[in-house]
């Protein structure tokens, strides 16, 4: 009987992931090239992919970043930005770019473009999905490249790496402190939550729910249900049969999802670093409150101006100042797994 | 000297580092055999043997189908090393090294180390009994079953065959005079022993047999060595680290201090991009590294603490990572700590007290309903952690797991009762590292100090008693590994310094002397009287012990008080 039924699951799964993945191909009509460079894209790159609008100052350090990890080519959605994003990457010699002025929401918060561009893109490459303000970290970053990971996850038959997204902010006011294009945000945003996080598992879809934070201590406080997902998998194999399911926090099939250990052991795990809270917040808070694009009706922005207006102090005097990756993985919330 | 020493090379990959290797070994003299998977494509294969063709002592062997725990390997290693006895007559020790290997130390000191040692051969060679690292756990039965299907490739019909292979007795004979040995596939073995293997006229016999043992390339010379060595040193030359999977750890730029601490004096694999690794060891001798002193039990820490650290991990962690089952935890919580029940409630200041006697954190109920109280009562505590009872409630487990892991170092007490939210009441009854004292029915005293109607108390008690005998049944249960203490509340007041130094004897308190400051036990006068009340409106409160209803007069003789009335009924 169990086994019928999980039989039963795996087939709604399979028909779940084909919904999506239709969906991803039927939405390919609304993104338009801007400039399309993928013909060279060699067979053993490393490609990074994301949605961004409006985020034109923090696009040179982002790219810098990612540069230096070893990405070999960019993948960009721009959701109408009209301050300069569009053009500014579109001269990047290593970067693709699509343009959209369609509803971010109505396109599953940006997920449908980016599913797409995986399948046409991704298929054989190792693909990591980030946001402009996410700086991906793993274990031995100060000393070995992405690829070096990728040829290590390879080796050892792994399709999927976990990162969670560690909420990065400011000691005082968020406008205290301007941010200036091409600069390390995590000067300013240096602090996070170290030990607050709570995690249930997803019988469904198997990933792990993590919730904690900056963001549910001051914002979701008296509602912790909704606090935002942390758990996210951006860096994935890709296969074209593949797709992520809500933002990168689930991915179809299942299997993809399992990049905990259950046993008792530790798997390799990564870090995002989000480094949302800087000055710039406020604007996007304000935009976000009017356009309604974002999860949950905004309800993340909604609780963000609220609680912004009168004290937009996220810190406490329990924070931690961010130094390495090797710092978080001693206070546990990465790990080097069998890494060495 | 030179010339002594031959290397056969068996490369599927990394063409360029491997011809780097190469030349390497080439320059100082050594001749080398190098074997190429025959799954590389021949035009990459005539690349690299074209780039190759201006050495004269490199010489390629006929190429086999390599695949990881198959007999390829093996043949790979044979044909090699045919050629290389047969073209290279000079040749003493023959080494057996892959593309990724990379020599740690100058080749000239491995050619005087075994020209040192003529007819000894070096390679690990155990019985299987004795080793320790066996891939799906076939030892010796990878000796006696047959293993036709591919272990990567094909496992559902690999372990349906081990399984009923298993079932149905079905064994092979092993060849006689041969006993089961496994070691590292990499090893150094002299003409002599090499040849004999390679030239016995019951080969053919051993060659059938190893075709279906699974992993040959760990135990074909290895175990044939037996047979015809005279001097066999049982360790490999090559330093190999092998995570719990059975795959050999790679090395990387951040590796160059431990690895020049070697006393090694090849290591593999090393990644192809670990450029400063090249550059630093592929040099001549003239621009070698200063030697460094070998101290290669740093490397087998670090790499054992990866094994540990992937099939372990550390207790009382939850992360993105390590989502233990149930039971599967290896420890709830990562370390020690204390909860009082009934403490507060009979002693005005017992959390400074504790405080003050231990030198640990003291908390107040950390499930209280109304929100967490932290020592001092602050908003927030270690790892940032919210005082909020909502947030706290909505993940009670790894609430508590999150406290004792961000304290980390500095051991935890904290208040608990029945009042409290209950949510990780079995957790702690079930948690080895919990020290738990308990004193019944306390939770009676603030009751009996407060000014309430008495309808009130009586329901809140009748319902508080009902939650703590939950708890006590968890604590007394079968699965409770807590270390816990139980008195009746009036058990605890017959001889409450005797209670008390119990408890901070089994927290280990390192007190020499004996309590000498008591907390100051609130004033129970009249308690008697109140439990009585209760009984009389038909709520029986048990848990407190008996209590008579005048306080015998004995029971504080040393407190003068102002003169009071008992009334008697």
């Amino acid at each position: 009987m169990g086994r019928v039924s999980s039989l039963a699951q795996s087939y709604r799964m399979r028909l779940r992931r084909r919904r999506y993945r239709i969906r991803a191909f039927r939405k390919r009509r609304e993104l338009k090239s801007v400039v399309d460079r993928t013909a060279a894209i060699r067979p053993r790159d490393i490609l990074l992919f994301s949605t961004l609008r409006n985020e034109k100052v923090r696009l040179p350090y982002f790219l810098k970043y990612y540069r230096e990890m070893g990405i070999d080519h960019f993948l960009f959605v721009d959701n109408d930005s009209d301050d300069g994003s569009r053009d500014y990457l579109a001269d990047q010699p290593d970067a693709s770019v699509w343009t959209t002025a369609r509803s971010y929401k109505r396109a599953r918060f940006g997920v449908d473009w980016l599913n797409w561009l995986q399948m046409r893109h991704g298929h054989g490459h190792w693909t990591l999905v980030v946001d402009p303000d996410e700086f991906f970290i793993y274990p031995f970053c100060d000393t070995r490249p992405i690829r070096a990971l990728t040829d290590w996850l390879d080796a050892s038959h792994v399709r999927s790496f976990g990162a969670m997204l560690l909420d990065m902010y400011p000691k005082g006011r968020l406008d205290a402190q301007p941010y200036v294009a091409g600069e390390d945000p995590l000067k300013i945003a240096c602090w996070f939550d170290a030990g607050n996080y709570s995690i249930y598992k997803n019988h469904r879809y198997w990933n792990l729910w993590i919730q904690g934070g900056p963001r549910a201590r001051t914002f979701f406080a008296d509602d912790p249900y909704r606090a935002p997902a942390l758990n996210k998998t951006p860096l994935v194999k890709w296969h074209r049969h593949y797709t992520y399911v809500d933002s990168t926090h689930m991915l179809l099939p299942r299997g993809l999802n399992l990049t905990y250990e259950q046993w008792g052991g530790e798997k390799a795990s990564g870090m995002l670093l989000h480094t949302k809270f800087l000055d710039t917040f406020s604007v996007k808070a304000a935009e976000e409150l009017t356009r309604g694009q974002h999860y949950a009706n905004s309800r993340e922005y909604k609780a963000y101006a609220e609680g912004l207006s009168d004290d937009p102090d996220l810190w406490c005097k329990w924070s931690e100042k961010y130094i390495n990756w090797r710092q978080l993985e001693i206070l546990g919330l990465m790990s080097k797994g069998n890494w060495a | 000297m030179s010339g002594h020493v031959g290397i056969v090379m068996l490369v599927h990959t990394a063409f360029d580092r491997a011809e780097q290797v190469i030349r390497h070994w080439n320059a100082a003299g050594c001749p080398v055999v190098v074997h190429v998977d025959r799954k590389v494509k021949a035009p990459v294969y005539k690349a690299f043997v074209a780039a190759l063709s201006d050495l004269p002592d490199v010489l390629f062997s006929k190429r086999h189908r390599c695949e990881w725990g198959m007999w390829g390997i093996v043949a790979a290693s044979q044909t090699g090393s045919e050629v290389m006895l047969e073209r290279f007559p000079e040749v003493r020790h023959v080494y057996l090294a892959s593309g990724s290997c990379m020599p740690l130390r100058p080749v000239q000191e491995l050619q005087d180390y075994l020209a040192r040692r003529p007819r000894t051969d070096f390679i690990e060679s155990a019985t299987t009994a004795d080793v320790p690292w066996t891939v799906g756990g076939l030892d010796f039965e990878r000796f006696t079953l047959r293993f036709p299907f591919s272990w990567r490739k094909q496992r559902v019909l690999f372990d349906w065959f081990v399984g009923f292979q298993r079932r149905y007795k079905l064994r092979r004979r092993i060849p006689d005079g041969l006993v089961p040995h496994m070691g590292s596939q990499w090893w150094c073995l002299t003409r002599q022993t090499l040849s004999a293997i390679l030239q016995d006229p019951d080969r053919p016999v051993y060659d059938r047999y190893f075709r279906r043992v699974w992993i040959p390339d760990e135990s074909y010379f290895q175990t044939l060595v037996r047979l015809y060595s005279q001097n066999i040193e049982s360790r490999s030359l090559t330093l190999s680290k092998f995570d719990f999977q059975g795959k050999p750890h790679i090395f990387y730029d951040d590796h160059l201090q431990l690895l020049r601490r070697s006393d090694c004096f090849v290591a593999r694999k090393i990644w192809p991009h670990a450029d400063k690794l090249y550059q630093a060891f592929l040099t001549d001798p003239k621009h070698a590294m200063k030697k460094a002193e070998p101290n290669p039990g740093k490397i087998d820490r670090i790499f054992s603490k990866a094994v540990e650290r992937r099939t372990r991990g550390r207790a009382g962690l939850y992360m993105q990572s390590r989502l233990p089952h149930m039971g599967q935890e290896n420890g709830f919580s990562c370390a020690p700590y204390s909860v009082f029940e009934g403490f507060t409630e009979l002693f005005e200041d017992f959390e400074v007290w504790l405080a003050k006697m231990t030198g640990t954190r003291v908390h107040g109920h950390i499930f209280a309903p109304e929100g967490v109280e932290f020592e001092g009562r602050t908003d927030t505590f270690a790892g940032a952690l919210s005082a909020n009872p909502v947030l706290r409630d909505y993940n009670a487990r790894m609430y508590l797991t999150n406290l004792i892991w961000n304290t980390r170092g500095e051991r935890q007490c904290f208040q608990f009762g029945p009042r409290d939210t209950q949510f990780v009441s079995w957790d702690m009854a079930k948690d080895p590292n919990a020290q738990i004292s308990v004193i019944t029915g306390a939770w009676a005293v603030p009751m009996f100090l407060s000014n309430r109607n008495f309808a009130d108390i009586r329901q809140e008690a009748a319902q508080l008693q009902k939650i703590e005998s939950e708890h006590l049944n968890a604590l007394r249960s079968q699965w409770a590994k807590a270390r816990v203490r139980i008195w009746s509340m009036a058990e605890f007041i017959e001889s409450p310094m005797q209670g008390l130094q119990t408890v901070l004897d089994e927290m280990g308190v390192k007190t020499t002397r004996r309590i000498t400051e008591a907390p100051r036990m609130v004033d129970l006068t009249g308690f008697g009287q109140f439990l009585q009340n209760l009984k009389n409106q038909g709520m029986h409160p048990y848990l407190m012990g008996d209590f008579l209803v005048e306080p015998p007069q004995h029971s504080r003789p040393e407190k003068v008080r102002k003169p009071y009335l008992v009334s008697r009924k």
